[in-house]
């Protein structure tokens, strides 16, 4: 009886949530600047974030044209090859990716999902988005200063991030720790408001269960975000202190240039602990968000109800909870007891199973299912194939065998970018193609997004796929030039030169996005409140976009979960969270926006 | 609340939906603030616990040499001891509804607060004057990290204290303070707490 209808007892009204307090901006300036709403602040944390992934996209091709055209380009030296590694590593993974999908998606989904009016301490939200801003402008000073950004690789190992030998070491490293300072406090401050939201501030009758899963990816998200970027912080802090104060935490005695350096007795093995406690939980910051978001997108665009709810919650939660013992599988060639290898390794192969059991759930939800190919779907679909594909490579490299001659291989830079490159940005994308009629009142324009579609995944391929040969063939990660070695065939140059006109392209077809963004918001199509006829509560809003405040003037009262899709006996294929049960059979939505007076309490 | 069993809760069986809400509170019956404040001292506990397990990672190398305590660390535990009382005290007479127990409470927590920065700042002064610099071996880099992330949040819970204080000479009564002395008691109990794992563990050498 899954599809169950709602049962003939009598509704009992769920306990009362207290409206909030509103913050009312009086002038233009903390309206859409110092703005405390968190649908602005999710705008402006996306804009940012974008902005600040464009320079890693342009850092990427800069470092393919190096890879693919060796000895043509004067102006890439081997050491801005190891500046533009590191920047477009950590700016990929933490301030486009963490920062939009958690900081983006988050503000803005969050209130409107669980009917909310915004976040329950929104002075703090906006905090969070300036530090995060400032955090940028840090990380982007550090092109400018002498020396350059850091080329330490986005790892930051020490004792060579701190060395005079490696690019950056002079001003770059130092603002790279700020950065990161930064951005974790503003991170936390966010952070708090995510968690608590979802808590605290749901509306009456939303209970746990009854939350799309986007909210659930991106609370466990934010809940392993506040519990793995301590470890990195700690790890900043005491590397700033070695390198100004020079203290040892993670230097050991060293002789440059046959002088003993005043360094000694430090560990820096210590802070590859600490480096990966962080490293690998974000990995999943990054993809737990993505799996909610596609469990909701194709379950409106197949028109059914996401297969075995409650697993997906459990196995949410449970992936998350593993991701905090597996992170030394990231460390098998440091030297550390077989016995500590044998643990991570089967730990790392135990999320798995979570994991399998995700992707088996999405494969039951659209069979069957009425899948039409949106562009969200075209996204999610693209997804749950390049997830796949990356995750069997991860298996492979869970091993220790495996990993041992494959680690520092171009084989490993293809498993990540397939599983936390590629994978969540197909997502970012389909999730803006899905929300933006929300945020903007128009529909994106369809065929510029086939265009971007089909580039972007099969480029992607095109490619990763490669990259996974030339790893075999035993091309090492982080080198600047290959020429002349004797191991490598000559053929592995023209797949270089391939690969990197490939990635050109697909950097190329994301301005088509960029273009489709901005041209949509003034010619695209009027999307009317809810385009693609969906149950969760951002689509029933008065008015779209949603105004100050989210809802009208009473907050919505849920009645079911969001995955109401063909109900027996309902007038329409969905029914919306917040349909009252006596207008399911006429399928009457003029009451749903809060705007007219709610029934009986 | 309890997260569990509305987690076991089936959200397909709409009944049983409705049953949960009878049976259980929707959210937790805590005022938000205070959610938010434990949740943060979670992460700093994290952040602490992290920083604790390097220490001692370190610590187990034969070639540690550790320093020894200036005696006035002694002192300014009592004085923290003393001002999360203080706090305490502050607390009590919000709940009771008197607001004069209340200022005497809070400012007394907050100059003992300050009393103690300021002699955690002369026991670096003295650990420098003979010899033990911060670059000297790992355990000085750990004492002055530790003893300083420590003063750094508590240099931020008188942020919040300074915001209680000028309400209060805003004239709001014990009953319009009560969340946010509540609160500044919490915080400085859990930095007591704090600062007594790690004395102890410095000591412990
Ligand atoms: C157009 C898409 C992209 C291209 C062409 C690209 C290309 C590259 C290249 C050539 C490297 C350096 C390989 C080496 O010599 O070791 C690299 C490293 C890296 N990329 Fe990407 N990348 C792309 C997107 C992304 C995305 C979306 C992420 C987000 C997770 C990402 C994360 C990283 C990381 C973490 C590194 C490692 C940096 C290091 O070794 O320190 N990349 N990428
Ligand atoms: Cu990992």
């Amino acid at each position: 009886m899954v599809d169950a209808a709602h049962d003939q007892v009598d509704f009992v009204p769920p306990a009362e949530v207290g409206e909030m307090e509103l913050y009312h901006p009086k002038s233009w300036l903390t309206k859409y600047v110092f703005s405390q709403d968190a649908k602005v602040i999710a705008i402006q944390y996306s804009f940012t974030a974008i902005a600040i992934g464009m320079v890693a996209l342009v850092l990427s091709w800069m470092m393919r044209l190096q890879l693919g055209f060796p000895e043509t380009f004067s102006f890439i030296e081997a050491e801005d090859y190891y500046q533009f590694i590191t920047m477009h590593g950590m700016i990929m993974v933490i301030y486009l990716l963490t920062a939009l999908f958690l900081g983006g998606f988050g503000n803005y989904l969050i209130p409107l999902m669980v009917g909310a009016r915004d976040m329950v301490f929104p002075y703090v939200n906006m905090l969070s988005y300036w530090i995060y801003l400032l955090a940028v402008l840090v990380l982007l000073a550090s092109f400018f200063v002498p020396g350059g950004p850091t080329g330490a690789g986005w790892t930051l190992y020490p004792p060579q991030a701190i060395l005079s030998g490696t690019p950056g070491s002079e001003g770059g490293i130092l603002l790279m720790l700020i950065s990161l300072a930064l951005f974790i406090v503003g991170f936390t401050m966010g952070g708090l408001n995510y968690v608590v939201t979802v808590l605290q501030a749901r509306t009456r009758g939303m209970t746990l269960m009854r939350l799309p899963l986007t909210i659930w990816g991106i609370f466990t998200a934010t809940v392993l975000a506040l519990l793995a970027f301590p470890a990195l912080f700690v790890g900043a802090v005491m590397m700033t202190l070695d390198r100004m104060l020079g203290t040892s935490f993670f230097m050991p005695g060293i002789v440059q240039f046959g002088e003993q350096m005043q360094y000694g007795g430090g560990s820096p093995v210590l802070f590859q602990h600490l480096f990966w406690f962080f490293g690998h939980p974000e990995v999943y910051i990054v993809a737990l968000p993505a799996f909610g978001i596609v469990s909701d997108l194709i379950s409106v665009h197949a028109r059914r109800h996401v297969f075995g709810y409650r697993l997906m919650v459990w196995a949410i939660v449970i992936i998350g909870a593993l991701s905090f013992v597996v992170w030394a599988h990231h460390m098998y060639v440091s030297g550390m007891n077989p016995w500590f290898g044998f643990f991570f390794a089967t730990t790392t192969l135990i999320i798995a199973v979570p994991t399998a059991i995700k992707v088996y759930n999405w494969v039951l939800t659209l069979w069957r299912g009425n899948i039409k190919l949106t562009l969200p779907m075209l996204f999610a679909l693209g997804f749950i194939v390049t997830f796949v594909n990356g995750g069997i490579t991860g298996l492979f490299l869970g091993n220790v065998v495996v990993d041992v001659p494959l680690s520092d291989t171009m084989f490993v830079v293809a498993h990540f970018h397939m599983v936390m490159g590629v994978a969540p940005i197909l997502v970012v994308f389909g999730a803006i193609y899905h929300w933006y009629p929300k945020m903007t009142g128009r529909m994106l324009n369809v065929p510029m997004g086939q265009i971007h579609f089909w580039i972007t995944f099969l480029g992607a391929y095109a490619i990763f796929l490669p990259l996974h040969y030339l790893g075999f063939l035993g091309v090492p990660r982080r080198y600047y030039e290959m020429t002349d070695t004797s191991f490598i065939p000559q053929s592995a140059e023209t797949l270089n030169a391939f690969v990197t006109v490939i990635a050109l392209i697909v950097g190329v077809a994301q301005l088509v996005f960029l273009f489709n963004i901005g041209w949509s918001m003034v010619k695209g199509k009027k999307s009317g409140p809810n385009p693609w006829r969906a149950t969760s509560l951002e689509w029933q809003t008065a008015t779209t976009p949603p105004g100050h405040g989210n809802f009208g003037p009473t907050l919505p009262v849920v009645y079911r979960w969001a995955y109401a899709f063909g109900l027996p006996g309902a007038k329409d294929d969905y029914v919306p969270q917040n349909m009252h049960p006596d207008q399911v059979a006429i399928g009457d939505t003029a009451d749903l926006s809060g705007t007219a007076a709610q029934p009986a309490e | 609340m309890n997260i569990f069993r509305q987690m076991m809760v089936k959200p397909w069986l709409t009944e049983q939906g409705a049953v949960v809400e009878l049976l259980d509170e929707r959210t937790f019956s805590q005022p938000t603030p205070k959610i938010g404040l434990r949740l943060f001292l979670i992460v700093v506990a994290v952040f602490f616990s992290l920083m604790l397990s390097a220490y001692i990672e370190r610590k187990v190398f034969s070639d540690w040499n550790s320093l020894s305590l200036p005696w006035l660390l002694w002192l300014n535990t009592a004085i923290l001891i003393a001002s999360s009382m203080a706090m305490h005290y502050a607390l009590v007479n919000a709940r009771r509804g008197q607001i004069d127990g209340v200022k005497t409470g809070l400012s007394a927590g907050g100059v003992l607060t300050f009393a103690f920065l300021v002699g955690q700042l002369l026991a670096w002064r003295e650990l420098v004057a003979t010899g033990y610099y911060v670059s000297l071996d790992p355990a000085n880099a750990f004492f002055y990290m530790l003893t300083g992330v420590h003063g750094v949040h508590l240099i931020g819970g008188l942020v919040a204290w300074w915001r209680t204080m000028a309400k209060i000479r805003r004239g709001q009564d014990a009953v319009q303070v009560r969340l946010s002395v509540d609160l500044c008691a919490v915080y400085w109990h859990f930095l007591l707490l704090i600062w007594l794992v790690l004395f102890a563990l410095m000591l412990l050498t």
